[in-house]
């Protein structure tokens, strides 16, 4: 990134860039969450998401309970196959460019619920990005993986226009 | 239990005609009774008796631990005038192995809608004369009855079937 500023422009200042460097710059600092919370991990997640965990440092506090207006899916919680399918319509009305985070060990690889009805993690049938391991996994574990969805947005390449 | 008029042997007299056998484990009361009037039964014990809350029904699977195989229990609730006077009681009817089913007892309470649906959803029971008679938990075109002995509890197979039906159906 090249900056400039003087008096050839009146004073206002410019700067050259690629594309995709302010857009991923922009993706990275508002994601907004979708919140798929099924049982406890939901709850960490709240605290996560509230004022003495305070995900807005990382511009991701803005939850929408719609997935038109999100691009980071956070499931937490045990998916059954029953829900399976309802949660891979909701990822997939959710607007390019997306990401997931399956947050707790029953959605990494179905926790402790060997059973018939429990997916055994949610790369079934979802592209996780990232995987957050725990029982439930404490909120910097989730702050963690939200940072690491930002390094991967870093590292994109230029948008899709 | 040391009340001049048990209760309990009210109860009795007025179900004698249905009591096949009588059990009781540390207070708890159980009546196995004839599977094929398990309504008159219960209608007896509502009606005349005062059984107003049918607490829960569902069923045992012995498998190969008892004959018949299976056993649906209903457990039922009398509310008295004082929280001791409460009484609770246990019915229990033994079922074939083979297309077992039972009258509804939804004529008698309402409730018993969902109970019974939910031991037709795990055990496969049938509950002949029910308003509804569908799976609750799992979905409607899964062909397991997953809380029956014989089933294997880690078999996703039919789970996945009906994950990726209904996909299909949900992309049309």
């Amino acid at each position: 990134m090249g900056v400039s500023s003087g008096p050839l422009l009146g004073g206002d200042g410019f700067l050259t860039t690629k594309i995709s460097a302010v857009a991923n710059w922009g993706r990275k600092n508002s994601l907004w969450p979708m919140a798929f919370g099924t049982a406890c991990c939901a709850i960490e997640m709240m605290g996560t998401f509230s004022s003495r965990f305070d995900i807005a440092r990382f511009g991701a506090e803005a939850v929408r309970f719609s997935p038109r207006q999100a691009d980071l899916m956070i499931v937490s919680g045990t998916i059954t196959y029953k829900m399976a399918s309802v949660c891979r319509r909701i990822y997939e009305q959710m607007p390019e460019p997306k990401w997931v985070i399956a947050m707790g060990s029953c959605t990494c690889g179905g926790g402790p619920f060997d059973s018939y009805a429990v997916v055994q993690g949610i790369d079934e049938f979802l592209p996780v990005d990232v995987y957050v391991g725990g029982c439930p996994p404490r909120p910097e574990a989730l702050i963690d993986a939200v940072m690491k969805i930002q390094q991967k947005i870093d590292n994109e390449g230029p948008p899709i226009v | 239990m040391t009340s001049p008029a048990d209760p309990v042997d009210q109860i009795r007299e007025k179900i004698s005609g249905y009591i096949l056998s009588e059990s009781t484990f540390r207070e708890e009361i159980t009546f196995t009774v004839k599977a094929e009037s398990i309504v008159e039964c219960c209608s007896l014990l509502k009606n005349t008796l005062g059984f107003t809350y049918l607490v829960d029904v569902t069923v045992v699977d012995y498998l190969t631990v008892k004959f018949p195989r299976y056993e649906v229990v209903y457990l039922l609730h009398r509310f008295g005038e004082n929280y001791e006077e409460n009484l609770k009681i246990r019915l229990k009817a033994a079922l074939e192995q083979d297309n077992p089913a039972i009258d509804s007892v939804t004529s008698v309470w309402s409730g018993a809608n969902w109970l019974e649906r939910e031991a037709y959803d795990m055990f496969g029971i049938t509950f002949r004369g029910h308003p509804d008679p569908r799976r609750i938990l799992m979905p409607d075109d899964y062909d397991q009855f997953p809380l029956r002995k014989d089933f294997d509890v880690r078999d996703r197979e039919s789970s996945k079937r009906c994950f990726e039906r209904a996909l299909d159906e949900g992309l049309e």
